[in-house]
C-alpha cells in the first residue's frame, strides 16, 4: 500500500493514530449497516419473488382474457366499454425509512364497492368480464408487488454503496493510515538513535583530545 | 411529488384491460415508448410497464431506480412472462450480495 505523503514528524504521527481511530470505528459502523441492510433485503426478496410469482399467473390470464375479448369485438367496442371507470384506484404514496433508505410506502384506499363493470353486457364479450374481475382482483397485490420490488431496488443500491465504502476503509485507508504510522515512528526511532550515536561519538572525541 | 395515481404502459391491445379498474393506460408503439415513460413517470406513483416495452427501455427505466417514487414496474403481457420481471429480483440479489445463492427459499 502507499505511503501517505507527510513529513516524519510527532505532530503528524499523532494525527495520523486520531484519523486511523475514526476509520476504524467508520468501518465497524458501516460493516453493521450493511448487515443490517442485507438481513432486511432478504426479507424483501423473499415477499417479491412469492409476489411476483403470484401476480405474474393472474395477470397473465387476465391479459388473455382482455386480448380474446378484443379479437371477438371490434376496438371501438372495448375502447368504449373500458373507457370510463365506474371505480377509480386511488393511493396514498409516503416515504418510509428503512435504514435510512428513503424507500415508498404505498397503500390503497378501497373506495367503495361499486359496480365492477362499467359497460353494458349486452355489447362486449363475457371474456372482458373475466379479465375485469381478474385485474380487479389482483391490482391489489400488483401495487404492493411495486412497493416491495421497489424498496428491493433501492436497498441493493443502498447495500453496493455502503458495500464500496466498507472495503475503502478496510483495504484503502486504514491500511495506508496504518503504514504511515509505522513510517513514522521507524523514522523517529531512527533519529534517535543517530542522535544518542553522535553524543557518544563526540564525548570519545574529547576524552582523546 | 407523486400524486398518487397509477398508470400503465404497454401494447395497446394489453393496458387497455386496466383502465377498467381506473387505472390509466397509455398504449404505445416502439417509437413513442420512452417519450411516453418520461411523461409519465413525472406524474404518477406507480407505472406498470408490460415486459416486452420495458425489456427494450431498460436502460430508461434504470433512471428511475434512486428515487421512491415512481415505481415503474414490469408485469408480464398476454403471452405470459418472458421472466424478466424475475431476472430483475436476481440482478438486485446479486448486485446486494455479490453473487446470486439462487432460489434459497
Amino acid at each position: 500500500m502507499a505511503r501517505l505523503n507527510v513529513n516524519p514528524t510527532r505532530m503528524e504521527m499523532r494525527t495520523l493514530k486520531a484519523r486511523l481511530k475514526t476509520a476504524v470505528r467508520g468501518h465497524k459502523l458501516l460493516k453493521d449497516k450493511s448487515d443490517e441492510t442485507v438481513r432486511r433485503f432478504m426479507e424483501f426478496v423473499r415477499l417479491n419473488r412469492k409476489l411476483r410469482k403470484e401476480t405474474e399467473t393472474e395477470v397473465t390470464a387476465a391479459l388473455k382474457s382482455f386480448l380474446t375479448a378484443s379479437a371477438a369485438n371490434s376496438p371501438e367496442i372495448i375502447a368504449e366499454a373500458v373507457s370510463v371507470p365506474v371505480r377509480s384506484v386511488k393511493l396514498t404514496s409516503e416515504i418510509s425509512n428503512i435504514m435510512s433508505v428513503r424507500v415508498p410506502k404505498i397503500t390503497v384506499e378501497e373506495g367503495e364497492e361499486k359496480e365492477m363493470y362499467p359497460y353494458s353486457f349486452a355489447t362486449v364479450t363475457s371474456d372482458l368480464d373475466v379479465s375485469v374481475k381478474k385485474l380487479g382482483e389482483v391490482l391489489v397485490k400488483l401495487i404492493r408487488l411495486a412497493e416491495v420490488e421497489k424498496t428491493c431496488d433501492m436497498l441493493a443500491d443502498e447495500i453496493e454503496k455502503t458495500r464500496r465504502r466498507v472495503n475503502a476503509l478496510e483495504y484503502v485507508l486504514i491500511p495506508d493510515y496504518e503504514e504511515t504510522i509505522k513510517y513514522i515512528s521507524m523514522k523517529l526511532d531512527e533519529n534517535e538513535r543517530a542522535n544518542t550515536i553522535r553524543l557518544m561519538k563526540v564525548k570519545s572525541m574529547l576524552e582523546k583530545g | 411529488m407523486p400524486n398518487d395515481k397509477v398508470a400503465a404502459i404497454g401494447d395497446k391491445d394489453t393496458v387497455f384491460a386496466f383502465r377498467a379498474l381506473g387505472v390509466d393506460a397509455f398504449g404505445v408503439t416502439d417509437a413513442d415508448a420512452a417519450d411516453t415513460i418520461k411523461k409519465v413517470a413525472g406524474e404518477y406513483s406507480v407505472i406498470f410497464v408490460t415486459e416486452d416495452v420495458a425489456e427494450k427501455q431498460a436502460e430508461l427505466i434504470a433512471r428511475y431506480k434512486s428515487r421512491p417514487y415512481p415505481a415503474l414496474i414490469p408485469i408480464p403481457t398476454a403471452f405470459g412472462s418472458s421472466g424478466f420481471g424475475m431476472a430483475g429480483i436476481d440482478r438486485n440479489v446479486e448486485k446486494a450480495l455479490g453473487t446470486n445463492p439462487g432460489e434459497g427459499d
